[in-house]
């Protein structure tokens, strides 16, 4: 379900990427992180189905509940690495501007 | 247990050399700024890196993340759950040295992939609305 989940997120930030119109929102950092994860819960699930067999297909409702729980999470925590790199950044000088204002 | 180790492992020695590389670059083309005009279609070895350095760091990070998540890794010494019984450890150390291994050649192998594809799309004649990808 992790595995899922994150594959999906890469997919969306990797459209959303194909489609930008400029490059100052830096999302392509955002489609190596979720790209990243996925390559490994990819191999980590080849090898839990080694282990398991088809059990593997077959999980328990509160495990995939609690996996669906760590997915979103961890697409969470993707999202909020990309963000603050880039307000860090700050490539369209937003926040340069936001600061140097005397009023928010 | 630990299996993202491998790939922060990895992320540090190609972040170090990405940095190099990357300077080395950027003094060769102070040196010569119209060879580096000419070479406008190449992609720098050093954005190549990036690209690498992008996805062992994302994946290490969302995967020590999980590790977190499971009461794997915790934040006092010695940080990982497994390495307090010996039995643990040599477990945690088997799943490094396998599914750690193969989880940072397989990123490794998707990163000479798409660096091969990458040079030959950069390669391709331009088309109607050819616009200059960059990440």
């Amino acid at each position: 379900m992790t595995l899922l989940i994150t594959v999906f997120a890469a997919v969306i930030a990797t459209v959303k990427w194909y489609n930008r119109k400029d490059d100052s929102m830096r999302l392509g950092i955002l489609c190596f992180l979720y790209w990243g994860a996925s390559i490994m819960w990819f191999v980590d699930a080849i090898f839990e189905y080694i282990e398991l067999q088809a059990e593997y297909f077959t999980p328990a409702p509160v495990d995939m509940l609690n996996d669906a729980f760590l997915g979103l999470s961890v697409v969470a925590l993707g999202l909020i690495i990309w963000l603050v790199r880039l307000l860090i950044t700050d490539p369209k000088g937003s926040v340069k501007m936001a600061l140097r204002k005397k009023q928010l | 247990m630990a299996c993202f180790l491998v790939s922060a492992a990895e992320a540090v020695v190609v972040t170090a050399v990405e940095k190099a590389e990357e300077k080395k670059e950027l003094s060769a083309a102070e040196h010569q700024g119209a060879k580096a005009e000419m070479e406008e279609t190449r992609i720098p070895l050093s954005r190549k890196l990036k690209w690498l350095t992008y996805m062992l760091w994302g994946g290490a990070v969302l995967l020590a993340f999980e590790h977190i998540w499971h009461g794997e890794v915790v934040p006092w010494f010695p940080f990982l759950t497994a390495m307090s019984d010996p039995a643990d450890a040599a477990e945690m150390f088997h799943e490094m040295a396998t599914v750690g291994v193969s989880m940072a050649v397989l990123i490794t192998a998707v990163w000479i992939v798409m660096c091969i594809a990458a040079n030959a799309i950069v390669k391709r004649p331009a088309v109607k609305s050819a616009s200059s990808a960059t990440m």
